[in-house]
């Protein structure tokens, strides 16, 4: 019990320290911080190139939202409802390059992009996320889905609507929540991930991952904290909306 | 998401001949095909076709050869940093099962009430960026860090202690970043264990320590083998934090891909580091799956 307390403590302190620190005024990140000011945030969201690279990562984060959305809506509408061989096979596809390392992933695309020469472009740098973000988006719609009782639909269309009818007015509807929380969990992986926009960005296309991770290597800047704060934020945006949307969906289905 | 529900994504069901709804059926499945057509090409294009090319590096240079693969193997370093890797993981994945057990089965017998809310440190951490993850540890552990401040102060060591750019600092990140797999894993197969079954073992006159371990562990094996296999091979294939958070000698085989990629510019053997790294997790992997599913872990999301 207390072993678990600590390491719920664990868990979370850095996360908290991070967030209490950049709000920091001193030069460098002291804890607690002798007095409060936004002069880090200030910095990030003032300087042209970090707030260049906050546009980057929506974007990219935007496009791969809707690629990995629709594909992965598509494809487990067939791996749930479909009834044909080597579906297992597809499914272990779909979730393979959740545990392919990154780092191998990221450098075929490299290659790949090379030779095409695309790199340090949005729409690549978005394809490339779109691979990592579909088993994601399938995961949380197989599961959706499953909990979505077909009867609906099957009324909607013994009752003369097409089939586009039916997806339309009467499933796609009552599978929003489960669809909005997996258009989340795709932007997030795309804003959250580094190793990809680390081998396809150019000098000027930059994501904030990699800008980040460019300053990290050369010093512990404490405008960092700041926008890693910013990242905190964004997920827990994305996890809150999620957990309202499952406690819509649960409370409908009581 | 009940257990119930996502039971049968995978099962290969065959559909019961029957010769006068054939066409019909064969129509369904066409359309099924179509609808998994634009993510099957997708992944073909740019995830099975560039692995491929990968696989295809390795042995190419110049002429097909097995050069690289025999430098990886014979020459020292580089067995060195293999070696090294295979370390570094498994002492990451047993401080997660260590850190991780623990906390996993206060979530799984506490009330549920409880455990919704305590899940929520588990999952934030979780799907919070690596390199922030991997950043916040470089605050608290630095020379100046927020750690070494603490020790100075409480005059627990004059010189701020050496706590990141070393291997301590590796395992420390990395087991941060981590630990919600273990947790999330080993979680959720305790909560299949029937609690009927532990009330039994006590109404039978075990003690609560004889309860968990002749009743509960055993049961939770199979989490233990799934989480320590996924952290292992999640491990293996880790950069963004060993390469921040190690020093020289603190090299990974990720890292070592990635300094073969952009700076030697030895693109074959980084292909044959990368194929010799993806053996090894697919093994892994095979092995996780018949232990537990993967989608299991996002039970955790709230």
């Amino acid at each position: 019990m207390a072993l678990a307390g600590a390491v719920l403590f664990f868990l979370i302190a850095p996360v908290a320290i991070i967030i209490i620190v950049s709000f920091s005024g001193a030069d460098y990140l002291k804890f607690p911080p002798p007095y409060l000011s936004l002069r880090w945030y200030e910095r990030f969201f003032g300087v042209p190139s970090w707030r260049q690279s906050i546009i980057v990562s929506t974007q990219v984060a935007g496009l791969t939202m809707v690629l990995a959305t629709a594909l992965g809506l598509l494809a487990s509408l067939a791996l749930v409802r479909g009834r044909f061989r080597g579906k297992g096979a597809i499914y272990a596809l779909l979730l393979s390059p959740m545990i392919v390392p990154t780092i191998i992933t990221a450098i075929g695309l490299y290659f790949f992009f090379v030779r095409i020469k695309a790199t340090g472009s949005i729409v690549a740098m978005a394809l490339g996320h779109t691979v990592l973000a579909l088993p994601v988006v399938v995961i949380i719609m197989a599961a959706t889905l499953q909990g979505f009782d077909i009867r609906f639909e099957q009324a909607a269309l013994s009752l003369g609507a097409s089939r586009l009818t039916a997806l339309r007015r009467i499933t796609l509807p009552l599978i929003f929540p489960g669809l909005l929380s997996a258009a989340l969990f795709a932007f997030l992986t795309s804003f959250d991930e580094l190793l990809i926009p680390l081998f396809l960005s150019g000098v000027e296309v930059q994501t904030l991952t990699v800008r980040v991770w460019n300053s990290l290597v050369l010093e512990v800047d404490p405008t960092i904290a700041a926008v890693s704060s910013f990242l905190i934020g964004v997920t827990t945006a994305v996890l809150g909306v999620s957990a309202l949307l499952r406690g819509r969906r649960e409370a409908a289905r009581a | 998401m009940s257990t119930a529900e996502e039971a049968s994504v995978s099962a290969d069901v065959t559909p019961v001949p029957d010769p006068s709804l054939a066409s019909a059926e064969r129509r369904e499945s066409w359309r099924y095909f179509l609808a998994l057509l634009p993510a099957l090409l997708l992944l073909a294009a740019l995830f099975v076709y560039p692995l491929l090319g990968i696989v295809n590096r390795s042995v190419y240079k110049a002429g097909y050869t097995l050069e690289s693969y025999r430098q990886i193997f014979r020459v020292p370093v580089y067995l060195h940093v293999l070696g090294g890797t295979f370390k570094i993981s498994a002492l990451v994945t047993l401080l997660c099962l260590a850190l991780g057990y623990p906390l996993a089965y206060v979530l799984a017998t506490c009330r549920p009430r409880t455990a919704r809310l305590l899940m929520i440190i588990v999952v934030l951490p979780f799907f919070t960026s690596i390199i922030v993850r991997t950043y916040a540890w470089m605050v608290l552990l630095g020379r100046n860090g927020i750690v070494n401040q603490y020790l100075t102060a409480l005059g627990l060591t004059d010189k701020p202690l050496a706590l990141l750019y070393n291997q301590g600092g590796v395992l420390i990140g990395m087991t941060y970043v981590l630990l919600p797999y273990m947790v999330l894993t080993v979680y959720s197969v305790m909560l299949g264990i029937d609690p009927g079954l532990i009330r039994a073992a006590h109404s039978l006159g075990a003690s609560r320590l004889q309860a968990f371990r002749r009743v509960f562990l055993p049961l939770s094996l199979p989490g233990i083998a799934g989480g320590t296999l996924l952290v292992f091979i999640l491990s293996l294939g880790f950069f963004i934090t060993p390469a921040l958070m190690g020093g020289p000698s603190d090299v990974m085989i990720a890292m070592l891909i990635e300094r073969e990629v952009e700076i030697t510019l030895n693109w074959s053997f980084a292909s044959a580091l990368a194929v010799v790294l993806l053996a090894l997790t697919l093994v892994g992997f095979l092995g996780y799956n018949r232990i537990v599913r993967l989608e299991r872990i996002f039970e955790g999301r709230p």
